[in-house]
């Protein structure tokens, strides 16, 4: 977190996190005070960035490279993604950080893309699916998706995919319950959690040897 | 049926095998391009302005300030002044501008005033007696058909019994031969009695009552008789990709449209009378759909209106992906039905009698009765349905329509009835299992089956479970069919 964000009343800065009240002074001031560009205001006893409202210019770092855009403030981190840098693997599902289809990581924490200002996400190391792997060279989650067939229509997919990799961050060899536990912010439709299990099994014990396709062991159909 | 023996497990070359999804590595890698994903140069993105009342009149539509909007490009009317508004999130207005904000601020910007009429959303039980239903309007025919895909022969039964609201003459005919009514129903239009539309304001209908056999003297020899009521409310598809489309005039003779759909080679045939071109000059694409589930069997009134503003705009693409609140709206809805049944039985567990009254709502149209008693023809029974229009959006497809209502209804009385007869179910199924008709061995043999496979024998217990703490297992069972289109198991 750089300096000009800081909070000053202090507290302690939360780095790589956008607290939930940051998020609602951001939003609440963005709404009613007539600004172009960014400058910082007091609001609740803190200085915060205001922008906007009409479009300013907002910089991402996404999956290691820098994007940049002429955007309004009101745009999400996932609308922003998907329209103006077309990196569409996060999806608009429900648009309102319920179902985690438009999950990325920030900061190497798993966020709801829907439920972030692209403006809040500025100076942070986003993440996205297709930073993790491309077709010809997936991820051991990706590689462990596809070989467990944990994907229908696979709308979820990316997703679950980006929020197993999250888990395994945190719990290198997750118990299943661990597992539930870790994906339960995610929905599916088509109803593969059974596959997505097997998929997360299979990448905790494959992350340092490559797997064997088709080798998958302790995915038990607990529920099927 | 022929005699087929596999081949030993270990030389077949499919099943049991593993194998990867061909799209596995697209998908899994948010490579994947929905239509939901696709851009294209120049787009536009469409909102529409929908009717936040379940049953209104339009006044009249004031788009001016949303023209004046810097951004927008185009502004398409989805209903006039003095039309009726039948159920909430029904399209009004459509627009399109060059980004999302500014097409969100525009249909802010639109003004619609409304007659708010009254209103009917309840699928609770009808009152007794409801007298016998109208005639079948055109759409009522049209819905069962194409959308929700109920077997024609249920349909030609209805225009028996009920017969149309509408002259159905040979230009009338065609078109529906041309929307893909099938033959039996157009003949069976052609005999049909054409009367006036009901006058009542009722929202019942009584649409099926049928009585076989000869119920009360078998309920009088029934020495157990079970009684309950069963059902399933309305639920709505929820695809993950919600619907939508995007549409563009590559010259000013032909569009292509990407469109998320279950009907891709449909979609040109759906699209070319509203837009008035031959479905040869309407290209469909879709690489990849997040879900259908039986909702997207259409163009639909937004894919349509896609293409009109792109007409506007100078042949623009123009994409409209439904909300995800709208898409629950008016995108989807599988009929609620319920009944109250009773079913009779001797102590030796042979099925004797059924009766009963059932309920649902399918949305404005009412909806399908469905098919009671499932599979199992008790046999002596009496049975009605009283469809209930709401206003809601309308019913859809959705995995064999109105089949798994039936299933649930029927299944669930009759487990109640062995549980009465002590008896285990399968035990109970079997007994019975000549009353399935003509597939009785196969239904025998399937069952016998999935028991050994599962252990049932040992498993099953009779209902309450000891163990202790919240957790209860306990074993039941279903069978079903489907009497769709597509094969050949329709009853007699």
């Amino acid at each position: 977190m750089s300096d000009d964000e800081k909070p000053d009343d202090g507290s302690k800065p939360t780095s790589g996190k956008v607290s939930r009240r940051d998020f609602l002074k951001i939003g609440g001031i963005a709404a009613t005070v007539p600004l172009v560009g960014e400058r910082l205001v007091s609001a609740a006893g803190a200085k915060v960035p205001v922008f906007g409202p009409g479009k300013v210019p907002v910089s991402l770092t996404v999956n290691g490279r820098v994007y940049r855009a002429e955007i309004e403030p009101r745009v999400t981190l996932l609308d922003a993604l998907r329209d103006s840098f077309e990196l569409t693997g996060a999806k608009r599902v429900c648009d309102r950080g319920t179902c985690g289809a438009c999950t990325v990581l920030v900061d190497g924490k798993p966020v709801y893309s829907c439920s972030m200002l692209a403006i809040a996400a500025q100076r942070r190391k986003i993440t996205t699916v297709e930073g993790l792997g491309g077709t010809n060279n997936l991820h051991p989650v990706q590689r462990a998706f596809w070989d467990n067939d944990a994907q229908q229509c696979g709308f979820c997919t990316p997703g679950f995919v980006v929020a197993t990799a999250a888990l395994l961050e945190r719990h290198p060899s997750p118990t299943p319950e661990e597992i539930d536990k870790g994906l339960c912010g995610n929905l599916c439709r088509c109803g593969t959690y059974v596959g997505v299990r097997a998929a997360a099994l299979q990448a905790a014990g494959t992350r340092k040897a490559p797997s064997k396709r088709g080798a998958v062991e302790g995915g038990g159909r607990r529920d099927g | 049926m022929a005699d087929y023996a596999w081949p030993p497990a270990e030389k077949r070359k499919l099943i049991g095998k593993r194998i990867s999804r061909v799209d596995g590595p697209q998908k899994v890698s948010g490579r994947a391009k929905y239509t939901y994903d696709v851009k294209r140069p120049g787009m536009l993105y469409g909102k529409i302005v929908r009717c936040p009342h379940a049953h209104a009149r339009v006044k009249a539509i004031d788009t001016s300030a949303a023209e004046r909007l810097p951004g927008v490009q185009a502004i398409e009317r989805m209903t006039e002044p003095g039309k009726e508004i039948f159920w909430a999130g029904d399209e009004v207005v459509a627009l399109a501008a060059v980004d999302e904000n500014t097409a969100e601020d525009a249909a802010r910007a639109v003004q619609i005033e409304y007659e708010v009429l009254p209103h009917f959303v309840s699928d609770a039980e009808p009152p007794p007696n409801i007298p016998e239903g109208g005639p079948l309007e055109e759409r009522e025919i049209r819905d069962m058909i194409l959308t929700m895909q109920v077997p024609a022969g249920q349909v030609v039964s209805r225009i028996e019994r009920e017969g149309v609201s509408f002259a159905p003459d040979q230009r009338r005919l065609d078109q529906l031969k041309q929307a893909g009514i099938p033959d039996p129903v157009l003949e069976a239009l052609r005999r049909a009695k054409v009367s006036p539309p009901g006058t009542t304001a009722s929202p019942y209908k009584r649409v099926a009552a049928q009585t076989q056999g000869e119920p009360d003297k078998a309920f009088a020899e029934s020495e157990v008789v079970s009684e309950g009521i069963y059902g399933a409310s309305v639920i709505t598809h929820c695809c993950l990709e919600t619907h939508g489309a995007m549409s563009e005039w590559t010259d000013p003779e032909n569009v292509l449209v990407h469109v998320s759909t279950q009907n891709l080679s449909g979609i040109p045939g759906q699209m070319a009378e509203p837009l008035g071109i031959p479905a040869a000059n309407i290209r469909a694409r879709q690489d990849h759909i997040g879900g259908g589930f039986g909702s997207k069997f259409g163009i639909d009134s937004w894919g349509i209106v896609t293409a009109k503003l792109s007409k506007k705009a100078g042949g623009k693409p123009v994409k409209i992906m439904l909300e995800r609140a709208a898409d629950q709206q008016v995108a989807g809805a599988r009929p609620s039905a319920y009944a109250r049944v009773k079913v009779g039985a001797k102590k030796d567990g042979t099925l004797l009698a059924w009766e009963s009254r059932g309920w649902g709502t399918g949305g404005i149209g009412g909806g399908g009765a469905p098919p009671l008693p499932y599979v199992v023809n008790v046999p002596n029974q009496r049975k009605q349905h009283t469809a209930i229009a709401n206003n809601i959006g309308s019913a859809r497809a959705w995995r064999a329509p109105n089949h798994p209502q039936a299933a649930l209804i029927t299944m669930s009385a009759l487990e109640d009835l062995s549980a009465r007869l002590s008896m285990d179910p399968m035990d109970f199924f079997l007994k019975n299992i000549e009353l399935t008709g003509p597939r009785a061995k196969i239904y025998a043999e399937e069952i016998q089956k999935a028991a050994e496979l599962m252990d049932w024998k040992k498993k099953w217990h009779p209902r309450g479970d000891p163990t202790p703490g919240p957790v209860k297992r306990g074993l039941g069972m279903s069978i079903h069919t489907w009497g769709g289109r597509g094969h050949a198991s329709e009853k007699g």
